[in-house]
Formats: structure tokens, sequence, C-alpha cells
């Protein structure tokens, strides 16, 4: 397929707390990256930068940040925010200078210091700012949100907060493989059950946590991937970065109100499917296609939506899958096979990035103890504020 | 003297008027009818909308419950509360007002908690005070969400 871009090198920085700078984790996941790849850094020609807001220089010019500290050299440069999609419209603009010809080597980093506990909006007196709005008239946290999104699938479809904690147990047992995660430690349901409720019905083990991280990626067309000799690489397919369409009836982050359906009958397909359906679409396949998934488990009960909005079952059916470990380590189709959200927390500019890397592992092979046999087309999906989301296909 | 009552964001609700009469105040396009909270005065956000004027316009007074959770630890700021002031969990609702036919989001009445709110339950929108400040003899106020006793439904 001619749209196709090939990945030739993956690399992370372990997540964690590990008081440093972000640009530090972002060079150090750039130059394992570059050595996966086996490129040199002088040889990129474009670099792009997954921003966060960081109230200022230099989360607002990450791509500039992380060119500095690797050595300025001169390549082309782009700094990229779309929330907690940052990181997968990043690998959209790589790919698109890539196919339109700009670059022949394009490096795509995303990396994060996260502060402690809530995500608290920037500072000031913004009251033209949705995100500070949220927070100054409702308190209304990222976790508040999660919570509701949680209640309303109990009392729809039935869910309850066991199957909430199979998620997490199924996440840690897969994140205690990877030497990248920041939480290595398999958890029990009883743990989860007695943690602290912090968003009723979720519980702190239940949302992820906030984290320092850092992922990169080298990208490519294919026939310079052939010329350096990688006859086989992982590919980028489709990169799905869509818009929600009017009206959107879900209660989105950080919005107090929906958009009103008086004139406009809504969409059946809701604002994730859609993400993941273009994504589908774009690379000619379908979610019967995929050996494995990695999908953003911002709280237990949402990855269990993802299930639903990603095509491996029916609306209401994503616990029926964890229940019976469909989407484990050895079940017919794993989702979050890196340990997810739960075991890594979010590195929010990083974490679109991370989990291209793990399907490049995984599509390659190198996945260790928790590859998943035989693994050839995956997906992942995630969603940020103000209406931001993407997935991307890659296959082998 | 009563403290100076100051709405948390201005034009969001009626103020001076009885508990009877509060209401959220959004607006709406005389173009296409969509509704907007909180208020859009710039622009309807109706892409197909031939165009029109954004009047102000008051939602309804009772919806049914979308969904709810609660706050167990105290947000960060913007929010404003007294870090030396044990920490009291608050309830959030997301409340569906169909004729509007969509969603706002709220805090509930003090007191209500989520076990209170099951969804499809009735709700009525009802003055609130978000926070008060003694030093400064100010209390702002703001919109609460509180259940509708099923005998008081006609």
């Amino acid at each position: 397929m001619s749209g196709d871009v090939a990945v030739l090198g993956a690399g992370m920085h372990p997540w964690g707390k590990w008081g440093r700078s972000f640009v530090s984790y972002g060079r150090a996941a750039a130059r394992a990256a570059l050595d996966d790849a086996g490129i040199g850094w002088p040889e990129v020609g474009s670099v792009v930068g997954a921003q966060t807001v960081r109230g200022g220089y230099p989360g607002y010019v990450a791509g500039a940040t992380f060119a500095r500290a690797l050595g300025w050299q001169g390549a082309r440069v782009t700094s990229v925010y779309a929330a907690c999609a940052s990181g997968a419209q990043a690998i959209n603009t790589a790919r698109a200078q890539i196919l339109a010809g700009m670059a022949d080597v394009v490096l795509v980093v995303g990396a994060d210091a996260a502060p402690k506990g809530f995500f608290a909006p920037a500072g000031g007196d913004r009251p033209d700012d949705p995100d500070w709005l949220r927070f100054r008239v409702l308190g209304a946290t990222n976790p508040a949100y999660f919570g509701l999104y949680a209640r309303r699938r109990m009392a729809l479809y039935g869910d309850s907060p066991d199957d909430f904690a199979l998620v997490k147990v199924k996440n840690a047992a897969a994140g205690a493989l990877n030497a990248y995660a920041r939480y290595r430690t398999p958890v029990t349901a009883e743990e989860v059950a007695a943690s602290a409720v912090v968003a009723d019905p979720l519980r702190l083990l239940d949302i992820c946590a906030t984290s320092d991280g850092a992922a990169a990626l080298v990208l490519c067309g294919m026939d310079f991937a052939r010329r350096r000799g990688v006859a086989d690489p992982v590919r980028i397919r489709a990169v799905s970065t869509v818009t929600p369409t009017f009206p959107r009836t879900v209660l989105d982050l950080p919005d107090i109100g929906t958009d009103s359906a008086v004139a406009v009958e809504p969409s059946p397909e809701s604002f994730r499917a859609s993400i993941a359906r273009s994504a589908y679409e774009e690379a000619g396949i379908g979610p019967e296609d995929l050996s494995l998934a990695e999908v953003y488990d911002l709280s237990t009960a949402l990855e269990l939506e993802w299930y639903e909005d990603i095509g491996l079952c029916g609306p209401g059916e994503g616990a029926k899958l964890v229940r019976e470990g469909v989407t484990a380590l050895g079940g017919r189709i794993p989702v979050n096979a890196s340990g997810g959200l739960a075991s890594f927390g979010e590195a929010v500019p990083a974490q679109a990035i991370a989990q291209v890397c793990e399907l490049t592992w995984q599509l390659r092979g190198q996945a260790g103890d928790r590859q998943v046999p035989g693994a050839r087309v995956g997906i992942t999906a995630n969603q940020g504020l103000f209406g931001h989301g993407s997935a991307v296909v890659a296959v082998r | 003297m009563p403290r100076t009552r100051i709405p948390v964001v201005a034009g969001w609700f009626t103020e001076d008027t009885a508990e009877e009469g509060f209401r959220l105040l959004g607006t709406r396009c005389s173009g296409c009818r969509s509704v907007h909270f909180p208020r859009e005065d710039d622009h309807c956000r109706n892409p197909g909308c031939p165009g029109g004027e954004l009047e102000e316009v008051a939602l309804s007074k009772r919806g049914t419950v979308w969904s709810c959770t609660d706050g167990r630890y105290r947000p960060p700021p913007p929010y404003v509360s007294d870090p030396a002031v044990p920490w009291v969990p608050y309830t959030l609702v997301a409340v569906e007002l169909a004729a509007e036919r969509m969603v706002v989001l709220g805090q509930a009445a003090p007191g209500v908690g989520v076990g209170d709110l099951p969804v499809g339950s009735v709700v009525e929108v009802v003055p609130g005070v978000l926070e008060e400040d003694p030093a400064a003899d100010t209390v702002h106020t703001t919109w609460h969400w509180r259940p509708v006793a099923v005998e008081a439904l006609s």
C-alpha cells in the first residue's frame, strides 16, 4: 500500500517518578529509538515533538526542545498539541511529511514530567477556558468524568465494580512483564476493592496515575527502509485523528454541557467508535483482523468501553470479554499487552507514541514474556480533551 | 447585612429569583433552535445552521439523571476550598434535559449522595452556594441539582 510508512526504530524511557526534566526523558527515548533504527541523529531530516501544556516554555515547543537537547543539526521541526492524542498527531505529522517527500527520516518524540495527584489546568484567572471553568465551578477532576461513565455503564449494562477490577488485574499482570512500566507488581481483585474510593464507583486502583515517561519512534518511507536492508519493517498503515460530529451527546472532558440534539439527529456512532472506524477504513481492515490492541485505559471501566468502540464486541458486552479472559495475554485478542495506563500511569504527550512502540515490538516478535504469538496487525486508540482522539493501525 | 452574593460565572443562571423561579440560562439560536449551555454568545455550533441570532433562554427546571459520581478528594485550584478544613465530599450529577436534548453537569445539593440519584430519576435545579468568603463578606453562588420527591410529581 502506497500510504504505508515504516517504523525503523522504537524507544522509551521507563515510566515512573524520576524527578528530572521531561527533556531528559525525551532525549533518552530518542537516543534509544535512533539506536534501535540504526540511524545516526545527523541523518534525521525532521523532528516532531508531541507537546504538553506546562504553562509555557518548553512544554509548548517540544520539537525544538528535543532537537536542541540532541544537538542542533538543522532538521525541520514541528510541535503538535492534541491533549492525550498529541503523540498520535505527531506520528501523523511525521507520516504526512514522509509521504509528501518533505523528509526521508523523521524522529517523533513525546515526554512528560507529570505533577503528583490530579491534573489541574494552567494557572491564572481564565474564565474563557473550559478546562479552567470545570475546576472553578464544579471541581470536576478527570476521575470525576471517569466515574460518571462507569456509573452509566453499571446502569445501562449491569457492569459491576468487580468487572472493573478484573481490568486492573489483567493489566497489572501484563505490566509486571514490561521493563518500561512504572507498576510491575501483580494486583488482585481484593486489592482493588480495598483501595480508596476516588470518584464513586471508581477506586484508586481503577484510575491511572500520572507519570514521568517518554517514547520515541523513527519513521521513514518504505523505499528508504528497503535501501537500509529492512525488507519487512513494521508499517504504519493508518492514523485516524477525526473530530466529533455535531451534536456530540456524550459529556466529554472538559465540558459542562453536551451539544443540544434539538436541531440535528445525533449520529448513532459514538465519537470514540468513529475514531477506530476511520482507522479501519483507511487501513482496509476490520476488528476481526486484529492480533492485539492498545487502548487508553484512563480508568478500568473506560477500557471496557473501548472494547465496544473498536469493534471487539457489541455495546454493553465489554465486561463479558474481560470476564472470559478474551482480552488477557493468551486470550483471543489481547488488549493492553503492554500493561496499559494501569501499569504505566499517564505521561500525556508520550502515551500515544508508547502505544505504537508496544505494537512495534509485538509485531516484530520482540515483546518477550508478553509476546502475542504470531502478531501481524494491531490498533491503538486514545482520546483526549477538547475533541481530540486518535487510532493507529500497524501491520507487518 | 447579608453577604454580597456573586454568581461564580455571570449570566449562567438567574439571580435574585425565588427558588421556584431559579433556572440555568443558556442561549438558543433563532436559526436552527439549537440550545447552548454554557451559553454561546458568539456563534451557533451547529455546522448546518442557516444562521441566526443567539438569544438567552432559560433551560428546563427538571431533568433526569444521566449519571453521577462524587469527589472524595479535594480538587486542585481553581476550585476554592480551605485546606485547613477537612474535605467534605460532594456529588456531581449529569442531568439529561428532554426539551433541550442535552446533558448538563452540576453539583448536587449538599447532603445528596450518589445513592439518592439513580440513573433516570428526576432532579430539579435550585440555587446553591459554591463557597463563602467571610473576609471579603461575599458568597459565590452556583446551581445545584436536587432530587424531586416522587410524591411531588404530578
